[in-house]
């Protein structure tokens, strides 16, 4: 087949639109988000007195702060689907979550008795927030990773590492409302260390799913 | 100067392709053709890779614009995207025949003069990944592209419905692209 040839097919094609990213995005994000939620209610469910825990600074910090880890992967992975955008602006500006949980942290020691640290670090559901996190995250993850399929990184690995920290930012926003910990200790560790491990799933799964 | 100018027009042809027009969007992808390929030879050279070759990825780039159109924004500038696109399918194509070379493709816009050629033996290109599509879309590929029947002559020719026709060759390009990516070298 001539390349002339093969101009005309694709020529002929041009009339067969692809979904838009955003759109595709989107429509994967409905099922994996709902999977996600009842995940949440059949096995975890909300802490009592939810809403009213929104005045408690430490609560209302770490769900912010896990809403503000979704806003801005979801931005940077956008970013890295499309062949010659700014991402490194995108992926620069994640810092400021680090920051935000040192500044969280660094309240905490001032306002904590030392005595008290390591309760607050070790809290009373590390092993279930560990395995909790990336359950809530796979369905969202899986989603993520389907629709950028759309796409096209130019780095399938670092796509799909930034889908799984959007993915662990999700099943983190969820987890949130339901562990009682609310320390930043408690979150710089375990909640950390849980994302960490679904980016890292994300990382391999986008090598091998996002080629194109 | 002259390099921005083209890129806008090229972007222009592109819009006019996403909103349907078959007639500019084949024009766009004809007036690349030419700058990709004096990119892959100029690329490829120095891995003492024939002409042959080029096109190869010549075809694969080509693929690649259209199957991830949807990847550019409209509002975005052209060159960037194009120059992701061909780097990433020409690293691709190094890689698979086992070799690491650094591409320098910063610009691509000065078109050499032998890039409007094609080579005319094709020892390889599409046309051996078209043998191994599924019967149905090989026939349909292969009536648009080589005999250049129209989308309504290929649905009246196998007595199909112009639906079926555009998804057969929908898939069939995107499997020719699958089958470039998964190839052995």
């Amino acid at each position: 087949v001539k390349t002339d040839d093969l101009i005309r097919a694709l020529a002929a094609d041009c009339a067969t639109r692809p979904m838009s990213l955003r759109r595709a995005f989107a429509t994967a994000m409905i099922p994996g988000l709902a999977i996600a939620f009842g995940l949440y209610l059949a096995f975890l469910g909300p802490r009592p007195h939810l809403l009213w825990l929104l005045a408690e600074p430490r609560f209302a910090f770490k769900v912010c702060l896990a809403f503000l880890l979704a806003a801005l992967s979801a931005r940077l992975v956008m970013r890295l689907v499309k062949p010659g955008a700014e991402s490194r602006r995108a992926a620069l500006l994640l810092a400021i979550v680090p920051a935000l949980l040192a500044a969280g942290i660094a309240v905490e020691l001032l306002s904590v008795p030392i005595g008290l640290w390591s309760q607050k670090l070790i809290g009373t559901n590390a092993l279930h927030c560990l395995k909790s996190i990336p359950m809530l995250g796979l369905a969202p993850l899986a989603a993520i990773l389907l629709s950028l399929r759309q796409g096209a990184p130019e780095h399938p690995a670092i796509a799909g590492a930034a889908a799984g920290l959007l993915a662990g930012a999700i099943g983190a926003a969820l987890y949130a409302t339901h562990c009682p910990d609310d320390s930043p200790l408690f979150v710089a560790v375990w909640y950390t260390l849980a994302i960490t491990f679904i980016t890292a799933l994300g990382a391999i799964a986008g090598a091998r799913l996002l080629r194109w | 100067v002259r390099g921005e100018e083209q890129e806008k027009q090229w972007a222009l042809l592109m819009r006019a392709g996403n909103a349907g027009d078959g007639d500019s969007y084949r024009r766009l992808l004809l007036l690349l053709t030419p700058v990709l390929r004096a990119n892959a030879r100029r690329g490829l050279a120095p891995a003492g890779m024939a002409d042959t070759d080029a096109e190869d990825v010549v075809q694969e780039t080509l693929l690649a614009i259209h199957l991830k159109r949807q990847s550019w924004d409209e509002e975005a500038p052209f060159g960037p995207w194009l120059r992701a696109i061909a780097r990433h399918k020409m690293i691709d194509a190094l890689r698979r025949r086992g070799r690491r070379i650094t591409i320098p493709i910063d610009e691509f816009s000065e078109v050499l003069a032998d890039g409007d050629a094609e080579p005319d033996m094709l020892a390889a290109d599409v046309g051996r990944h078209l043998e191994s599509l599924p019967r149905g879309q090989r026939t349909i590929v292969q009536a648009i592209a080589v005999d250049g029947a129209s989308i309504a002559d290929a649905a009246a020719r196998f007595s199909m419905t112009t639906g079926a026709v555009r998804v057969a060759l929908h898939r069939g390009l995107s499997a020719l692209a699958r089958k470039f990516r998964t190839e052995e070298p």
